[in-house]
């Protein structure tokens, strides 16, 4: 497999250099050029790797572009949906424990048009993501669309939402179940959002990044008490003597 | 057999007599739980159901009792630390788990794991595949009811786990695939012990032929029972032996540019054109014996060479975003894994399970079945709740 | 027996009952995850087939049990049935903890939907270590609770006391 890294010019913030980037196969790009020329406005931004493709586009044509994926292009096999919470959880050294008074992580301003996101950009903390395939033509394509910022309460109207696909696809029932279940993000349209997993008492949402892991406050792993460094790994990092460096 | 006039009359006797009663009682509905701990359910799935008599009318599958927030885990434990953790996501064809994953974060790092790494990890996964695969020939004949495959499965299944065990120091949950490659090389005489294995497993295939696919219960209670037609399978997202048995040919090892070396030999993928539960069960029975068929190719052609390439000590995946799918022996397995770039490990790691998907056609799917088709259709869909519930 | 309530039972003929209940327990398979299959891999397979020591697995319900071997990961949605299962159970009933999951959380030690140890909620016999354990590991447990069982003092179990293992 060929060296994979980010599209070339690719950094913490920057995406406009994807363009360059070839699409993986003539099929994929059929299917990009396909879904900017039907959502118009709602296609966002782009971006290639050696081997996929990701669309993001606005929250408004959520559901058209799954829409125009399973009747025009042939994308009719539901892989998944789930959501991206792209705050940085508070002190992720190697260490990854939980610090309850740290400053949030890489982002200075924790506000909204700020965030640090991936490929094809986005705007808002959570995001929701989809990916469908061609199982024909042996094609995919991920899609990803802002969901908003949160932080949902008790009222549940500031909370991040998105379009369900549930008209369209079946399956997207229990996909958009978890995601709620786990983010909060509302589904509008969903026939009926309750817990799946979580047992019925459940209070917050486990997989956004500010829900502690209460184990890991109470007591850090003890594992990861890291006095010196791996044999030889100091003298190849650091390129001084290798005084650390203990067989 | 001769009637006498007296056993006549009395027959229509009763059968009137039951027909006032049926039409002066008046049935409600009863709903039936079949809670979380069940020998039908494969583990800790709670299926509740609406019956009007024998009939479903609507079914709803509870999952989430074996729910370990695994995509949490991932994100505050480091890429060798999630690879002991994720092999217990669909455990009983361990190996095959780590794959994505590992493959996930090589490709962020740009390592290209050495031809021999990529046969004998594509001899393991098609290992995990038959370990996983048996299991079920046998288990879903003891949904049946017929008792003894399940025996002859778990004997047979012990030389597979034995052999994974010689490799890799475990039964299931070998945790053997490092970024890279994997951990050691093959012990010596594996390789013949293998092959004769192997040829117990195709041994077994027959006996599952011999004692099942031709016996007349086990047609009359699998043909035509849970039928999924090829539009609901791919809006569900079913995957794997499930859609092959719906005619859906998609199979990721064939389909697929993986770097491991399935395209190195010769197989055949399997489908059916029925989509009922024989058919599931069928196309199973062939995948193992095709499994079986690969490992001896790759043997034979096992290259020579490092197992691991160079990676460094302390792994930092670059920044990135990437999406790996492999075919498991439940279904389409897939991880997407969001590297931020800093040490440690994943930013985001969304797992995508076959089973999750396979059971969520199961409220579909079981309206208007009778109550022990509902026991066939759970056993023929064949998930594991540890793919489920994660 | 009122013998043994009032503690007026013959050493002989308490050593015959307990081997007699040692030697004949009925297991309830509480499998859950992993250990759940190395578990069937001990009962069902020939190579490690606890029948050999008394012990059947087969019982049509949890009352009709003598212990139940907790196999595998117990979530905080599971835990209710637990105990309600524990508490059907006749007694003199046992515990067996197979596996890290059961004995402490295990792997998911810090996740946020796991009960970190079936002991949190039952009290437990025998715990066996392993992720997953052997099935020798769960042969070796057996032996061990019935080596225990031989133990007992069976005045006290009636009578609800704690129960301490001699020698």
């Amino acid at each position: 497999m060929s060296p994979e890294a980010e599209a070339p010019g690719s950094t913490a913030t920057e995406e406009a250099a994807t363009e360059e980037a070839a699409p993986p196969s003539p099929r994929h790009g059929e299917i990009v050029e396909a879904l900017r020329s039907a959502l118009g406005e709602g296609f966002l931004q782009h971006h290639y790797s050696a081997r996929e493709a990701w669309v993001r586009v606005a929250p408004d044509s959520w559901r058209q572009a799954a829409k125009v994926c399973r009747e025009q292009l042939g994308l009719s096999y539901l892989d998944f949906i789930s959501g991206i919470d792209w705050k940085q959880a508070p002190d992720l050294g190697a260490e990854k424990r939980w610090d309850p008074d740290a400053e949030p992580g890489v982002d200075p301003d924790d506000g909204p048009g700020r965030w640090v996101t991936g490929v094809a950009g986005g705007e808002t903390r959570f995001q929701v993501f989809a990916r469908l395939e061609d199982v024909d033509r042996h094609v995919g394509i991920t899609l990803k669309a802002d969901a908003g910022d949160g932080p949902s309460g008790p009222d549940r109207s500031s909370a991040p939402r998105a379009e369900s696909w549930v008209p369209l696809f079946r399956g997207a029932d229990w996909h958009e179940r978890e995601t709620w279940e786990m983010y909060g993000i509302e589904f509008d349209g969903h026939p009926g959002l309750r817990h799946l997993y979580l047992p019925g008492e459940f209070e917050g949402f486990p997989l956004r990044k500010d829900f502690p892991l209460l184990a890991r406050e109470v007591k850090p792993w003890p594992g990861l008490v890291n006095v010196e460094g791996l044999p030889g790994e100091e003298a190849e990092a650091e390129g001084e003597s290798a005084e650390g460096a203990e067989p | 057999m001769t009637v006498t006039e007296y056993q006549k009359a009395a027959y229509v006797a009763g059968q009137a007599a039951d027909a006032r009663i049926n039409f002066e009682i008046e049935a409600e509905g009863m709903t039936l739980n079949m809670g979380p701990q069940h020998p039908a359910t494969h583990g800790t799935l709670r299926v509740v159901v609406r019956l009007d008599g024998e009939q479903v009318v609507w079914a709803d599958p509870i999952p989430g009792y074996m729910h370990r927030g695994y995509e949490k885990l991932c994100e505050v434990r480091d890429y060798a630390q999630v690879t002991t953790l994720i092999n217990r996501i669909d455990w009983l064809g361990s190996f095959c788990n780590e794959v994505p994953f590992i493959l996930a974060a090589e490709e962020l790092m740009g390592i290209e794991a050495p031809p021999r790494a990529q046969y004998i990890r594509t001899v393991l996964f098609e290992m995990g595949r038959i370990a996983n695969l048996t299991l079920f020939l046998g288990d879903m004949a003891a949904q049946i009811g017929a008792l003894t495959p399940v025996f002859y499965a778990f004997r047979d299944r012990e030389y597979v786990l034995n052999l994974i065990e010689a490799a890799t120091g475990g039964r299931f949950h070998p945790n053997f695939d490092r970024i890279g490659g994997l951990k050691d090389d093959l012990p010596k005489g594996w390789i013949d012990e293998t092959r004769l294995v192997m040829r117990r497993i195709r041994h077994f295939c027959d006996e599952i032929d011999d004692l099942i696919i031709g016996n007349r219960i086990f047609e009359d209670r699998c043909r035509g029972i849970g039928v999924i037609p090829r539009d609901i399978a791919l809006e569900y997202g079913i995957s794997g032996p499930n859609a092959r048995a719906s005619g859906i040919d998609w199979d990721l090892r064939r389909d697929e540019d993986s770097p491991l070396a399935w395209k190195h030999c010769d197989w055949k993928v399997w489908t059916h054109p029925d989509g009922d539960s024989f058919a599931r069960y069928w196309v199973r029975q062939q995948e193992v014996r095709e499994a079986t068929r690969i490992v001896e190719q790759l043997l034979d052609g096992l290259p020579a060479g490092p197992i691991r390439a160079k990676t460094p000590a302390r792994i930092r995946v670059p920044k990135g975003e990437t999406w790996i799918h492999t075919e498991n022996p439940l279904g389409e397995m897939g991880y997407y894994v969001i590297s931020d770039g800093s040490p440690g490990g994943p930013f985001r790691c969304k797992i995508r399970t076959p089973s999750f998907s396979n059971v969520s056609i199961v409220p579909w799917l079981l309206r208007g079945v009778f109550v022990p088709d509902v026991i066939t259709i759970l056993a023929s869909l064949y998930f594991i709740l540890g793919d489920i519930d994660r | 027996m009122g013998l043994v309530e009032s503690d007026k039972l013959p050493k002989p003929l308490t050593k015959l009952l307990n081997w007699g209940r040692s030697s004949s327990l009925w297991m309830y398979q509480w499998g859950l995850a992993c250990c759940a299959i190395e578990m069937g891999a001990a009962m069902g397979s020939p190579r490690y087939d606890i029948m050999r020591l008394g012990v059947i697995p087969l019982p049509a319900s949890a009352r009709h049990s003598d212990f139940v071997c907790i196999s595998g990961t117990v979530t905080d949605k599971m835990a209710p049935s637990i105990k309600r299962l524990y508490e059907q159970m006749p007694e003199p009933k046992y515990v067996i903890s197979m596996g890290s999951c059961a004995n402490c959380g295990g792997p998911y030690w810090d996740s946020y939907s796991v009960t970190k140890g079936v002991d949190q909620i039952i009290p437990v016999d025998v715990y066996v270590p392993g992720c997953p354990p052997r099935p020798e590991a769960l042969l070796e447990a057996i032996v061990i609770l019935q080596a225990k069982i031989r133990q007992e003092d069976m005045g006290a179990r009636w009578r609800g006391e704690p129960v301490v293992t001699r020698g």
